[in-house]
């Protein structure tokens, strides 16, 4: 289960996030919504701490992964990006060939056993739905893949280290609408094994793909709730008059 | 199967399964009526709230699937289809739990084997469960060729409604003191031929849904 508790997060002197709590269960899929600039791809990235290499940023406030507050001193935070993947809005394959770029996040962790790289990168080409398409081209540059097979590439690269969390900032924006559905289709699949929180600028991708929405506005949680209720009865008016095309 | 299809699916099967429900309420308030077996009218009225949770149940699945899945062209068309269809499935059930209430009721003397025949009750019975069982396998089969012979159907009880209307006339001029009763016997007659109209209407909606066309009211005008 992931909590954020009375976060509060700057950048400099912008308040971009502001006294924001939820609770994300496992094996779920909660959707953030909301327009440019409101803080959700902020909020994303506090999760495995990509935040901490952005200069002149502060956080108080507590973000929980299974109980344990990620930002405790106690915490290694190469083991949580190993627990806590990501995927981004453009994908970025390693100039390595298909097979490398899967196993890298192995090898980088001092995996050896040739047998057990085998195995897991065949496993995690089969979790992201990518490895009929590639079993017979594993050696080939990973740039061969067209964009949306190079994103699931990115999705296998991240399954290969063992996460317990998925967190996906606009994964499908670059993409197609075959490439996308294809993305969707994954996450709907992978949600059984993976807590997952996605970014979206599309609303409708949102509510196709997650069980859980919120939506920030101007740094501040609007609201969240179950998706069904979001897009059908949302309690907020900004939030109605967001999703609905009203807003602004 | 995509996740959204399977949703999809998923309304589908329930309509099927309220379709098989109501066509069952149907059978037996027919049997009941003409075997004016009460305790088999009962039957049909305590299953009537199962048919109104279906209606509950798919039109909110239905809601939920436009809010979530913005669907377009054929599979918008089914899902609006659906919330008619299963609209309509409920009125056929409302009318058959009238008619069993009818057999519970039981204030009047129930029309004899004879006028039963003259009027065509049976028949018309069996033309409105024809129609509605054939219109199920114009969905399953997403097969419109059916539909014409379909609605042809509701034509035949018209014409034995209309009928049944002059049998009952003359029935009450012999007899003026059995006219409450008569009334009462061509309510139920009303009854099964709404039921007709409503399974054209669920055939109009299975062409919207297959064909994209639009057959309301245009009959009429024919």
């Amino acid at each position: 289960m992931i909590e954020a508790k009375n976060i509060d997060f700057y950048y400099g002197d912008f308040h971009a996030l502001k006294n924001i709590s939820m609770r994300m269960e496992t094996n779920t899929v909660t959707a953030f919504i909301g327009p440019s600039g409101c803080g959700k791809s902020t909020f994303l990235r506090l999760f495995n701490r990509m935040n901490d290499l952005i200069p002149a940023t502060r956080l108080t406030g507590e973000c929980l992964i299974d109980g344990q507050n990620i930002y405790d001193r106690s915490v290694n935070v190469d083991e949580l990006r190993k627990n806590v993947g990501m995927v981004f809005q453009k994908p970025n394959p390693f100039p390595k060939s298909i097979f490398e770029n899967v196993a890298y996040g192995l090898r980088v962790n001092g995996v050896r056993d040739k047998k057990f790289i085998r195995e897991k990168v065949e496993e995690s080409l089969i979790g992201a739905a990518l490895w009929d398409e590639v079993k017979d081209k594993l050696k080939k540059s990973a740039y061969e893949l067209s964009g949306g097979q190079q994103q699931r590439l990115c999705i296998a690269r991240a399954l290969a280290v063992s996460p317990s969390v998925l967190l996906m900032d606009e994964p499908a924006s670059a993409l197609d609408p075959i490439s996308t559905s294809k993305i969707e289709e994954l996450i709907h699949s992978l949600k059984d094994r993976y807590t997952i929180v996605i970014v979206t600028h599309n609303m409708q991708q949102a509510a196709r793909v997650s069980d859980k929405t919120g939506f920030f506005m101007l740094g501040e949680l609007i609201e969240f709730n179950d998706t069904k209720k979001i897009f059908l009865n949302p309690d907020k008016i900004e939030t109605q008059n967001y999703i609905t095309g009203r807003f602004g | 199967m995509k996740h959204t299809e399977q949703e999809l699916a998923l309304i589908r099967d329930a309509v099927s399964q309220m379709w098989g429900l109501v066509l069952s309420q149907l059978e037996k308030a027919k049997q009941a009526y003409l075997n004016n077996d009460a305790e088999l009218a009962r039957e049909v009225c305590s299953r009537e709230k199962r048919v109104d949770s279906f209606e509950l149940k798919i039109d909110s699945d239905c809601e939920n699937y436009i809010a979530l899945f913005s669907p377009v062209a054929v599979d918008l068309r089914l899902v609006l289809s659906l919330i008619k269809i299963c609209g309509t499935l409920e009125r056929i059930a409302d009318f058959a739990d009238g008619i069993a209430r009818h057999v519970i009721t039981g204030d009047c003397e129930q029309p004899t084997d004879t006028l039963k025949e003259e009027l065509q009750i049976a028949s018309m019975f069996d033309t409105v469960i024809s129609m509605l069982s054939e219109s199920f396998v114009a969905l399953e089969s997403e097969n419109t060729r059916l539909t014409g012979k379909i609605l042809a159907q509701d034509a035949t009880i018209d014409a034995i409604y209309r009928n049944a209307i002059h049998v009952l006339a003359d029935y009450i001029q012999q007899d003026p003191k059995r006219a409450v009763c008569a009334l009462q016997t061509l309510l139920v007659l009303r009854k099964i031929e709404r039921m007709g109209d409503h399974c054209s209407n669920i055939v109009e909606e299975i062409v919207f849904y297959i064909d994209a066309k639009i057959l309301k009211h245009r009959r009429n005008q024919e």
